[in-house]
């Protein structure tokens, strides 16, 4: 007898066993869903309507349906298999007779369902959908038509336009402060910085910073700061400043 | 002019008794004591009592319908006798030949749901998927929330129609399972014999 020929009729699959074996390997059949029992049982019977004990298929059929029950459980439990591997063999067995207990009474269970089945067969009854509840309605009040038409004239009027000014940001040119400081500097020989745009938004003092570097780099000012964060100081460049009146030498510049 | 049977004109409870059966006839579902009391605008108690005389009225033997207290509730069928005129006429698309996979499976989860489908795989040691998907369609089992570890699979319980088609007034009418705990007991034995072989 060869076993690869063993004829199946399982829920899953109906064909000769190598059949099974051949699209279990490619993936084409889930192996979970294939009751080995029902090969094995084909297999005994095929085996039982023979006189003889052919120990060969016997040995091939062990082989083969082992490798198969061993697939299928990984399959099923693939968490599983670390942890009941660690387990004691007498931890193991208590394991496994708890899950067939489990099994027997929830075979026993559908056994119960199925004579309770037969039992109840006789009964008949209406099935179908619960017909729908009464629909509560909310009646309107006595309406004015020119109201509505009111109503809806408000609403067909043009949304008023979204400003999106606060969306850019706006950086006055740095000539601005270029006029400024140098006016600063006919009147003054020196000043503070910080003194100077204390008022200012922050982005305007950035912008009045860069104005600073303009001048520096022109060679119309030097800058001065005596320790990080400490005032900026800001001279007239070339000129010795001294404590003189200020606006008497602004003055005098400008009358040059 | 056609007068009511004297035997229950008699009872004061004969007007709602007729009432609970006009609304019993309409039902497609079991009602429950207080949906009956809700519909006929009646006091429970005694809605209760004038059920007492439908169901003398509707019991099996008497009557082609039939009274019954099913899944939570009250409701019409047919009488057992007519069973096989009913049979020609009417399905039962949702018993209609149950495999024996969808059985096991209903009964689990019918005494430990709500419960997933890897619950049922783990039990019956075959992938659970279709005969789960199988009985959610015939409307026996359904979805009641997750699990609660990470990735929660879908928990499934039994339904309403689950109770009626086997017959059941609630789900605590099922029996006890703890007769077979002599096999479990074999079972460990055995185990253990092969358990000792092994270590040896």
């Amino acid at each position: 007898m060869i076993v690869r020929e063993l004829e199946l009729d399982l829920d899953a699959f109906e064909g000769p066993f190598d059949l099974l074996l051949t699209l279990v390997l490619k993936d084409e059949l889930d192996l979970r869903e294939v009751d080995v029992a029902g090969i094995v049982l084909a297999f005994i019977e095929r085996l039982a309507a023979r006189d003889e004990l052919d120990l060969e298929s016997c040995g091939e059929f062990l082989v083969l349906i082992s490798a198969l029950l061993e697939l299928k459980a990984r399959g099923l439990f693939p968490e599983e298999a670390a942890e009941l591997a660690e387990l004691e063999p007498e931890a193991a067995a208590e394991e496994l007779a708890r899950r067939l207990a489990e099994y027997r009474r929830m075979k026993s269970a559908a056994a119960w369902l199925r004579e309770r089945l037969e039992t109840e067969g006789a009964r008949y009854f209406r099935l179908g959908p619960a017909p729908l509840a009464p629909k509560v309605e909310t009646p309107l009040g006595p309406q004015e038509p020119e109201r509505l038409a009111q109503v809806i004239r408000m609403l067909a009027v043009d949304p008023p336009e979204v400003s999106m000014a606060h969306m850019a940001l706006r950086f006055p040119p740095v000539t601005q402060f270029l006029e400024r400081f140098r006016s600063v500097l006919r009147r003054r020989s020196r000043f503070d910085f910080d003194q100077e745009v204390r008022e200012l938004p922050r982005i305007e003092q950035a912008v009045a910073f860069l104005a600073l570097l303009e001048l520096r780099r022109s060679g119309e000012i030097t800058i001065d700061q005596p320790a990080p964060f400490a005032p900026i100081r800001i001279a007239r460049a070339g000129k010795d400043s001294s404590d003189q009146d200020e606006r008497t030498t602004a003055w005098t510049l400008r009358s040059a | 002019m056609d007068a009511p049977l004297r035997l229950i004109a008699s009872n004061p409870l004969d007007q709602l008794a007729r009432t609970l059966e006009a609304l019993l006839v309409v039902a497609s579902a079991p009602l429950s004591v207080q949906e009956l009391s809700d519909a006929a605008d009646d006091d429970p108690e005694r809605v209760e009592a004038a059920l007492g005389l439908v169901r003398e009225r509707y019991a099996e033997g008497r009557s082609g319908i039939v009274v019954e207290h099913v899944a939570g509730g009250w409701a019409f069928r047919s009488a057992r006798e007519a069973a096989q005129a009913c049979a020609r006429l009417f399905e039962k698309p949702a018993q209609r030949n149950l495999s024996q996979a969808a059985l096991e499976t209903l009964a689990i989860v019918a005494y430990l749901g709500p419960c997933s489908r890897p619950d049922v795989a783990r039990i019956r040691g075959v992938s659970a998927d279709s005969a789960v998907a199988n009985l959610v369609e015939r409307g026996l089992i359904t979805e009641s929330g997750r699990d609660d570890a990470a990735g929660g699979a879908i928990r499934y319980r039994t339904t309403p129609l689950f109770e009626r088609v086997f017959g059941l007034e609630s789900l605590s009418q099922l029996p006890r399972l703890d007769d077979v705990g002599a096999d479990a007991e074999q079972i460990r034995e055995r185990l253990h014999e092969v358990a000792e072989k092994r270590s040896a």
